[in-house]
């Protein structure tokens, strides 16, 4: 009986004093977080956004820029496609920005974690590349297969959960950067030109061979081996029937069954590592992972293929739940976003971005020469963490701007036979 | 079964503080059924939470309905037909029930060497345990980097095919080396012996040596008493050690995609692909068929060895 009282007065009285200072810290901390309108201003320095998306835009220096620019914290969570598409359908509250791309916005807006963006509040709208906008590049272009951008990039009000077909003032993702992808290759080890999609499944390169994991960025890799090769005529490489998915997997599980391929990858990282360890030298692959190669001192080329490109963009689109202040720096990060600094940062790893007038003022005559203009290279090129990516005379591979994404094939895409295009990429990963 | 044990054990307690007699007067015979309970309380609580509940949940959400992006309370039987009729599915069963055997009998020859040495060649008290901790060394490391590190190694440049090619052994680096069947169940073994080595080892310990002598004495060759004495009585130990294996090799997934290249399918790979494509119902489907194979199986090795007698 003592022995309880004892026990139970020493307990009562710690507790009062530990549950006195938790209830003080939280009362400042969540003070300081929800803030009251008046002073927002002074408190926009304790917001933390928090940002997703996959590897190839999450980059520690961005946050710390936005940091040392804008005053508040942005936390970023690297995964890959699948998982962010995962986590933006299913998890609203464990973000504030998605940096997602079109083809997952597509599948994700339907479920209305996101909310759409008023374009009056974007300073540099109207200088977006028209890609994002209109769909065309150029007044002349054609617009390419599969999910464009323009196509997902509109809705008609806040709370619209349709796309709309046009420019209306409300975008559902802010375009952030974009490129044209093809395949990489091993020229040292390959050792004579590469022209075609078709040569991924060349026998010569059987066991060396590589294409990614992602089902819907890995069938239109397969499409374009397939049309590449005249085996299958797709209506629309973004959009396949039945039957076309039938044909594409069936040549792609034999290519499998014969040992073409020396493994599938999924993240970023991996293709880097099988590329760069020479277990495979043609994969599909992204254009960083290219310059994360070479900067390992190894020959690595982005090789541009007659048949053309396969695109794709990613954008930053914000979640439903941000308000109030959140939502003020979340639009403030958006038109910094725009401004330059993050263009010319990813520009120089060989990516576009949406503004790219602004990103020009962040790069030297050099740099903006070989990345944008295509020109060759006056000096080394160096990427932003400092390793020589090319030297004086080189020239970037696929040439300039226009010339690149004028050659977009198809655009990553979700199709309406999406769910059994999936099932059949199951079938072909554990055949 | 939980319950049976804790309310035996608690009886087993109750005789021994019995015995003195003073304060047994004042205890009734009530409070001891009563008391089994509250203290079997705990226990079945944390499992009913944590084990039956979610168990439940999945078997729920096998018979929903998805779509892209969303899943929908129903009760349809698409997923398991799916499931059923995929030729997809019984390939990747049979997969990983291949892997689950190869890696079962490495690790039972590997794990009952192991535990042999240790247990009837080790003379001293000391030299076991600082053997036995050895091998514990390598869990020290989280399994994803021990597995992960043999990539660079079995690569095609990595060092066991050069040191094959500058030891003339091969003319070109073996390719099946990684990224293959091979890999995957080499790193299987390597991550589980050790499940395998410690039950093996604890029931060996327990052996009474004075029954080997007597086999000795009785004229038994060294293998007589292996396979009349030693091996009978360290079934139990065996067949712990089996179930660890098989069940973690059974549900692994991560290991069987790394080590394959992405290129070898188990059904953990199954669930993990539908789980990243939101398809949350087939992903529970794939799930109940797995737990009811998984159960099958131990249900049959628990046929050979009644566990709990033995213990």
């Amino acid at each position: 009986m003592i022995e309880k009282t004892v026990s139970k007065k020493g307990f009562s009285r710690r507790s009062i004093l530990k549950g006195g200072a938790a209830a003080t810290g939280a009362a400042i901390g969540s003070g300081a977080v929800s803030g009251f309108p008046t002073i927002w201003a002074q408190n926009i320095k304790d917001v933390t956004l928090r940002q997703f998306g996959t590897g190839v835009s999450n980059l520690n220096e961005v946050a710390q820029k936005v940091k040392e620019d804008l005053g508040f914290n942005l936390e970023m969570t690297a995964l890959d496609s699948d998982a962010v598409t995962q986590r933006a359908a299913t998890q609203p509250d464990s973000f504030d920005i998605a940096d997602i791309e079109y083809w997952i916005c597509k599948k994700v807006w339907p479920t209305g974690n996101l909310q759409p963006m008023d374009t009056s509040k974007i300073k540099n709208y109207d200088k977006i590349v028209g890609i994002f906008k209109s769909g065309k590049l150029t007044p002349e272009s054609d617009i390419a297969q599969g999910t464009a951008p323009h196509t997902v990039g509109f809705v008609d009000g806040p709370d619209s959960k349709s796309f709309a077909t046009e420019e209306t003032g409300w975008m559902t993702l802010i375009p952030t950067i974009y490129n044209a992808d093809t395949l990489g290759i091993r020229p040292d080890l390959i050792g004579r030109p590469i022209e075609s999609w078709t040569e991924l499944l060349n026998p010569e390169f059987k066991g060396k061979a590589s294409i990614l994991d992602i089902s819907s960025i890995g069938i239109m890799d397969a499409a374009m081996v397939c049309e590449a090769m005249g085996e299958v005529q797709y209506g629309d490489k973004g959009n396949m029937t039945r039957e076309e998915i039938d044909k594409t997997m069936a040549i792609f599980t034999e290519a499998k069954k014969n040992g073409q391929f020396r493994a599938f990858w999924k993240t970023f990282d991996e293709s880097v590592n099988l590329m760069a360890s020479g277990e495979v030298i043609i994969q599909s692959m992204w254009s960083p992972a290219i310059t994360a190669v070479k900067s390992r001192g190894i020959p690595c080329v982005y090789q541009p293929l007659k048949e053309g490109y396969r695109s794709w963009g990613g954008g930053i689109g914000l979640s439903k739940s941000l308000s109030g202040l959140e939502l003020e720096a979340a639009y403030e990060y958006i038109n910094w976003y725009l401004d330059g600094w993050v263009g010319g940062f990813l520009m120089r790893q060989g990516y576009y971005s949406a503004v790219p007038e602004t990103s020009k003022n962040f790069m030297s005559e050099n740099e903006w020469g070989y990345w944008f203009e295509g020109k060759e290279a006056t000096g080394d090129i160096t990427s932003p963490f400092g390793d020589v990516l090319a030297k004086a005379g080189d020239t970037r591979d696929g040439g300039a701007f226009l010339e690149r994404m004028g050659a977009v094939a198809c655009w990553n895409a979700v199709m309406d036979e999406n769910q059994y295009m999936v099932r059949k990429w199951n079938e072909f990963i554990a055949a | 079964m939980t319950d049976l044990t804790v309310s035996n054990d608690t009886d087993r307690k109750e005789e021994t503080r019995l015995q003195p007699g003073v304060s047994a007067k004042v205890r009734k015979p009530v409070s001891d059924a009563v008391s089994g309970w509250l203290m079997s309380l705990p226990m079945a609580g944390v499992l009913v939470f944590f084990l039956v509940l979610p168990i439940i949940m999945i078997v729920v959400v096998s018979f929903w309905g998805a779509t892209e992006f969303s899943i929908y309370p129903a009760f349809v039987f698409d997923n398991y037909e799916f499931l059923l009729t995929s030729p997809v599915t019984y390939s990747v069963f049979l997969n990983t029930v291949k892997y689950a055997l190869i890696t079962w009998a490495l690790t039972l020859g590997i794990g009952f060497t192991i535990a042999y040495f240790l247990a009837f060649h080790v003379r001293s008290l000391t030299w076991q345990i600082v053997l036995f901790l050895l091998c514990t060394i390598p869990f020290w490391t989280s399994n994803i980097i021990r597995m992960i590190s043999w990539i660079p190694f079995l690569g095609r440049n990595g060092i066991a095919n050069s040191a094959l090619i500058s030891l003339g052994v091969v003319d070109e680096p073996l390719d099946w080396l990684l990224f293959s069947d091979f890999s995957v169940i080499l790193a299987f073994v390597h991550l589980y012996t050790l499940f395998m080595v410690v039950p093996i080892f604890n029931t060996m310990m327990r052996i009474d040596r004075s029954l080997i002598e007597a086999a000795y004495d009785a004229g038994a060759s060294g293998f007589q008493t292996l396979t009349n004495v030693v091996l009978p009585l360290t079934k139990p130990g065996i067949m712990i050690g089996s179930i660890f294996v098989i069940t973690l090799v059974m549900g692994d997934f991560i290991t069987v995609r790394f080590m394959s290249g992405s290129q070898k399918a188990n059904v953990g790979r199954l669930i993990s692909n539908d789980i990243a494509l939101l398809q949350y119902p087939s992903a529970a489907a794939t799930a109940v068929i797995l737990l009811i194979t998984v159960l099958i199986v131990i249900a049959t090795l628990l046929r050979f060895v009644d566990i709990r007698k033995e213990l």
